[in-house]
Formats: structure tokens, sequence, C-alpha cells
């Protein structure tokens, strides 16, 4: 009834190739816009955002970029963890040695610094493929945390061996260190999400998303009709792993606001991104928003209720919560292997059939 | 001899028993692989869940005791008796057997013909639960594996090397042990596949899964009997590692140890886990031996990921994985 196509006439090519074709979708879209800048940071408190909107946001951006690359190029990763670190460390050094720029342009440049990294690593994908590939990526993880730990320079000579993200503004308004409001922290979050997110939405649509797509589907046969390996996953590693270098110099400077690279950044991270990817969708945007949202509720939520309302030790607690996850994700797969987009997707299909089913 | 070159040969030696160890866990993965073309994350944790299951049992732990003293607040934590250690390794594996059933019926039935990394995360989902279940069942502390098997440093070894280098080496004896137990098993898995009915019907179903079920063989009964032969090859690894460095959480991280053995040696061969493990001990104990030093040490964590990623880049397909053919 409200989600159909008809009677939503394009007179124009700029309108037929727009992001969001049909109307319904379209006011959908504004209106979470209009909720999210307009009708959260009002009511936001420190417990929120620091629970859940915070690392809801910086997880999404996280979770686009490795789609990307798992759901969109077909290139598995593991080594998502030690590209956020990257992106957590370049942050930091460029913070603490140019404290006059703005904390924005550095966030944007970390992302920049962890694709030039990442191509480094998606090179061998040119010869490894499939799970090679997948245990390949670890390489970095380990090398990554490993080489943030043992060389000094990278923490500034710290005693701790940690990184703490030093007082920064945007406009006047702190986004790192100590004083930070939550408002200013979500804001921040926000903004960088809407800004990746629109990039991936039309990125994955156009010329570049499609040899993505060609090469997962098949790579050899991609190569046939034209389409450059080489390029085109050095581009799908690039731009994913611009997108994680964000969220990784999120999540140290907004987020946790000191970080030691073992515990932040480890193996539990890459794997948690990569469960948020395909419990989301593999190949889909609005996959990775459910997937985050999905597996940062979930844990809150247990622990509200074992703890709070069970009244079970915290370490019973913890084991429970690792046994419900775990059954969960196993649960999900068999349910719906391609994850809470396509739930959406059959949703939209009924409701455009709704109420006169077929 | 020059003491370095001395020194380099005990490391070598040690490195060779470390890649025994390796390939101990890495035969668990290559196993179900072949078998069903799952990559089984959860091997480590099996490995782990073994071990602790064997303690447990060892030590007439009341299972769930944590569990049901927090719902009813009472104090559980031992029957009060021992079981001798062969009986609970019997129990053991019986127990790994049930849960091959388990995880069959329960999960792998309902991902026929799934795309491989779904299957992938299946196993890791299966990881996280039976880790947290481990731990719920047997409690969370650190545990004293201890089945009789010989401690410490072999004087063997030591005396028959100083003979004839006029140096000692020092080689564990649970090395030593767990070599032979390697050897032992790999020998047994042989025979078995390539002699009994059940190991042909294994390796058709290895071969080609259709032809397999066109020929009547219960693809099924082949996943039970798979997985259940990798919970006992985990239940031998578990009582190695358990022994050497006792039952804890980190037990459950050696699966990570054995992916680079695994890529080295190829998915799909058993004699590539055994010297992919051998390569990687080596290797790794020789880099730290030889570089470590000069920049920083603890390389061991990402020198094999490294080592077996260089090896690919020439290699795609390990070193004996069945070559890779493609097809468009």
């Amino acid at each position: 009834m409200f989600y159909r196509e008809a009677g939503d006439f394009k007179t124009t090519y700029r309108e037929d190739s727009q992001t969001f074709p049909i109307k319904f979708d379209r006011l959908r879209f504004y209106a979470v816009l209009a909720v999210a800048y307009g009708v959260i940071p009002l009511f936001i408190n420190d417990y929120w955002a620091n629970a859940v909107f915070v690392p809801f946001l910086i997880y999404a951006i996280a979770a686009i970029g490795l789609n990307v690359l798992v759901g969109y190029a077909g290139q598995v990763s593991l080594g998502t963890g030690g590209f956020m670190a990257v992106g957590a460390y370049a942050c930091y050094k460029l913070m603490t040695a140019f404290p006059e720029v703005s904390i924005f342009i550095h966030v944007l440049l970390a992302g920049g610094v962890t694709a030039v990294v990442g191509v480094l690593f998606g090179l061998p994908s040119l010869r490894i493929k499939g799970f090679y590939l997948a245990v390949a990526t670890l390489a970095a993880q380990f090398f990554l945390v490993w080489l943030f730990n043992k060389v000094p320079w990278f923490y500034n000579y710290s005693a701790s061996g940690q990184i703490n993200a030093p007082d920064r503004t945007i406009f006047g308004v702190f986004v790192t260190g100590a004083q930070t409001s939550a408002m200013a922290k979500y804001m921040f979050c926000l903004v960088m999400l809407t800004i990746v997110a629109v990039l991936a939405r039309n990125l994955t649509r156009g010329t570049v998303g499609r040899k993505w797509m060609a090469i997962r589907d098949m790579d050899i046969a991609a190569e046939i009709i034209g389409v450059n390996p080489l390029t085109t996953k050095m581009t799908a590693f690039m731009v994913s792993s611009f997108f994680i270098g964000i969220a990784g110099a999120l999540f140290f400077s907004v987020y946790l606001g000191a970080a030691e690279v073992g515990e932040a950044f480890g193996i539990q991270k890459s794997f948690l991104i990569l469960f948020m990817v395909i419990i989301g969708g593999l190949g889909s945007i609005f996959g990775s928003f459910a997937g985050a949202a999905f597996l940062v509720l979930l844990p809150v939520l247990l622990k509200n209720l074992l703890v709070g309302a069970l009244n079970w030790p915290t370490d019973l607690a913890a084991h429970i919560e690792l046994m419900i996850v775990g059954a969960l994700i196993v649960i999900f797969l068999i349910a719906e292997p391609h994850g809470l987009a396509q739930l959406w997707r059959v949703a939209k299909e009924k409701l455009r059939l709704w109420p006169f089913p077929h | 001899m020059p003491d370095q070159l001395l020194f380099a040969m005990e490391v070598t030696l040690n490195g060779l028993m470390a890649g025994v160890m390796y390939a101990l866990v890495a035969l668990g993965f290559v196993l179900i692989y072949k078998a069903s073309g799952i990559f089984n994350y959860a091997q480590g944790v099996l490995a782990l869940f073994a071990a602790l299951t064997l303690v447990g049992i060892q030590q007439g732990q009341v299972p769930f005791a944590h569990l049901i003293n927090a719902v009813t607040g009472g104090h559980l934590t031992h029957f009060g008796w021992t079981v001798p250690s062969v009986l609970a390794i019997i129990l053991t594996a019986a127990v790994m057997v049930g849960l091959a059933i388990v995880i069959e019926k329960l999960v792998l039935k309902h991902l026929v013909n799934q795309a491989p990394i779904i299957l992938f995360m299946a196993t890791i989902g299966m990881a996280y639960f039976l880790e947290g279940f481990g731990d719920v069942m047997w409690g969370a502390d650190i545990k004293k594996l201890d089945v009789g098997l010989p401690q410490g440093i072999s004087e063997t070894v030591e005396g028959l090397t100083d003979s004839i280098f006029g140096y000692g080496f020092f080689i564990d004896n649970l090395d030593i042990v767990a070599t032979v137990v390697a050897i032992l098993l790999v020998t047994a898995l042989t025979l078995f596949s390539q002699y009994s009915k059940q190991g042909r019907a294994l390796r058709a179903v290895a071969d080609d899964h259709q032809a397999a079920l066109s020929v009547g063989i219960s693809l099924r009964f082949i996943w039970i009997l798979v997985w259940s032969i990798a919970g006992f090859v985990a239940l031998v690894a578990g009582i190695m590692w358990g022994s050497k460095s006792g039952v804890q959480f980190s037990l459950s991280l050696i699966a990570l140890k054995a992916l680079p053995v695994l890529m080295l040696g190829g998915f799909t061969s058993i004699p590539g886990a055994i010297v992919g493990g051998l390569i990687i001990g080596v290797g790794e104990k020789l880099f730290e031996f030889l570089a470590g030093p000069l920049i920083g040490g603890a390389t061991e964590n990402w020198f094999a990921y490294v080592l077996a990623l260089i090896f690919l880049v020439f290699r795609p397909q390990g070193l004996f994985g069945e070559k890779i053919i493609e097809r468009v």
C-alpha cells in the first residue's frame, strides 16, 4: 500500500538515477536522518551515548568498510582489527604532531593512511583466494598489532605503551578528551557515518561497485569481459580500509579516549565486525547498520537481563553471554543466511503487495 | 663446534617439537575440511573443551556447579571422587562423539549447500558457544592437567648430546611424547582411511559429495564420523597442550597457531599439515632466535603468518594442496 513504485513517474535522467528511486524509500531516509540529527541529540545522555549510540555509529562505519570488501568485492578479510589500529595510531600521531589542524581532517587523513596500508596487505589477494586469503589477512592483523606494541615511536615513547587522545575541538566544541559532552561525541560520529554511508552507497551502485561485484561473482569471468582484477581488487581494499581507518580513528579518539593496541584492536574485533557484516547481510549497506545495531545492543541487553534482573555473578553472566551470542549467530545463519537485510527485503516485498497479496 | 651453531641446532630441535604440536591441531582442521569442505574454526575450542572435560571428569567436578550455585544458592563443587586417567580419557572421547552428533543434528544438517563463508561463520559461532559452555560447565579457572605423561627436561637427550657435542640439549620430555603420539596418530589415521570400509567411504565423500551419495554412502554418518575423529584429535591435542601449559582459555588460541600451518601445507593434505607444522615450528623459533633480539622479540605472534603469506604468493594452494583449477 505504502511501498509502491506505481504513480511515481520519473521525467528526467537525474530523477531516474537517484539513490532512492522509490518515493517511500526516499521519505523514510529523510525521516531517519531527521530523527538522527534532530531528535536523538536532544535526549542523549552519557549512558546512552557510551553504551549504545557511539559504539553503534563507529561499528557501523567499520561494518560498511568491511562489507565493501567482503560483501561487494568478495575478498574475505580477518584483518579489520589491525586496520582499525592503523587508523587509530595514524590519528594519534597526526593529532599530537599537528595540534592546530582540525581533528576532522586528521580522522580523514587517518583513513587515507589506512587505505595505503590496506592496499599493501591487499596485494597478495591477486594470487591468493578464498580461505587462503582470509588466513593471509590474519598476517596483517598480528603483524600490525605487534608493530604498534613494539615500536615506541608509534605511541610517542609513553611509559605505559598506551595512546591517549588529547583534547581537540571542532567549532569550539570538545569532541575528544575528558570534557566531551555526549552530544558532541554522538554528532561527530554521526556526521562521519553519514559521509561514509552516502559515499559507500553511491560507490557500490556505480561503475566501481559493479566491477567489485563482477569480481566477487566470478573473478576469471570478470577478467575475461575486461574488468581489471588489479585495479578492482585494489580499489576495494583501498575504499574498505579507508572506512575502517576512519572507524578506528573515531573508536580510539572519541569513544575510548585511551587505547592499548592488543586489547582494543585484537583479533576479537576482526571477528566481531565480520559477524556484523554477515548477520546484517553481505553486500548491503542497510545490512551493515542492522548488523552493527544487533551486535551492539545484544550484549547490553543480556548484561542488563542477567546481572541486573537475575542478579547472577558477572563472570557467569559473561560466559552465558558468550553462549547466547554464539548460539544466536548459528541460529541466524540457519534461519536466514543472507542476513537481516534479506528479512528487510522480504518485508518490503510483502509491503508492496499488501493488502492484496496474490 | 661453535656455540652459536649448537644453540641454533637446539633451537631447531625445539622448533621441530613445537611444530609437531601445531601439526596436531592442524590435523583436525584438515580432516573436517577434506570430508565436508568446512573450515572449522572451532577446532581450537574443541581442544579446550576436551581438556576441560577431561580434567573435570578426572577430578570429579560437578558440571554446571557455578550455575547451579547461582540459581539455588548452594555450594557444590566436587562429587568427592577421582577417576583414573584412562577411564577419564575414554569417557571424554565418548563426550566428544556425543558432541559431534549434536553438532551434526543441530547445526550442520541445516546448513547443507550454503556458501563456505556461511559455514565458516557458523563454526565461529559454535566456537563462541562452546567456549562459554565449557566455562559454564566446568568453571573458568586455570586447571592443571596430569594424565601421567612425563614432565621436565629429558635427561637421556641431554646426556646423549653432551657426549657427542660436549653440550647438552634441553628438550622437554613432553615434546618427545607428543612427537611419538603424533606419529602414532597419523599412522592410525592413514591406516584407517586406506584400509577400513568407513575410511574408504570417507575418502569417497572427500572426493565428490554427490558421487558418494549416489553409490549409497550416508553423508550424515560420514559427517558424524569425521567430527568425532576431529573431536578425538582435539582431545589428543588438548591433553598435550593442557599438560604443557595448563588448561585455560588461551588453549583455544592454538587454533590461530594452526592456521598458518594449514596455509603452508594446504588445507586438504594430512602430510601437508605435518610438514607445514614442522616448517612453521622451526621457522618461527629460528627467526626469534636470530632476529628477535634485534627487532624487539615476540615475533612468534606474526612470523608464521608472514612466512605462510610469502610462501602462498608463490604457491597459492600450499605445499601439498590440490591444484586449484578454475573454470568459467
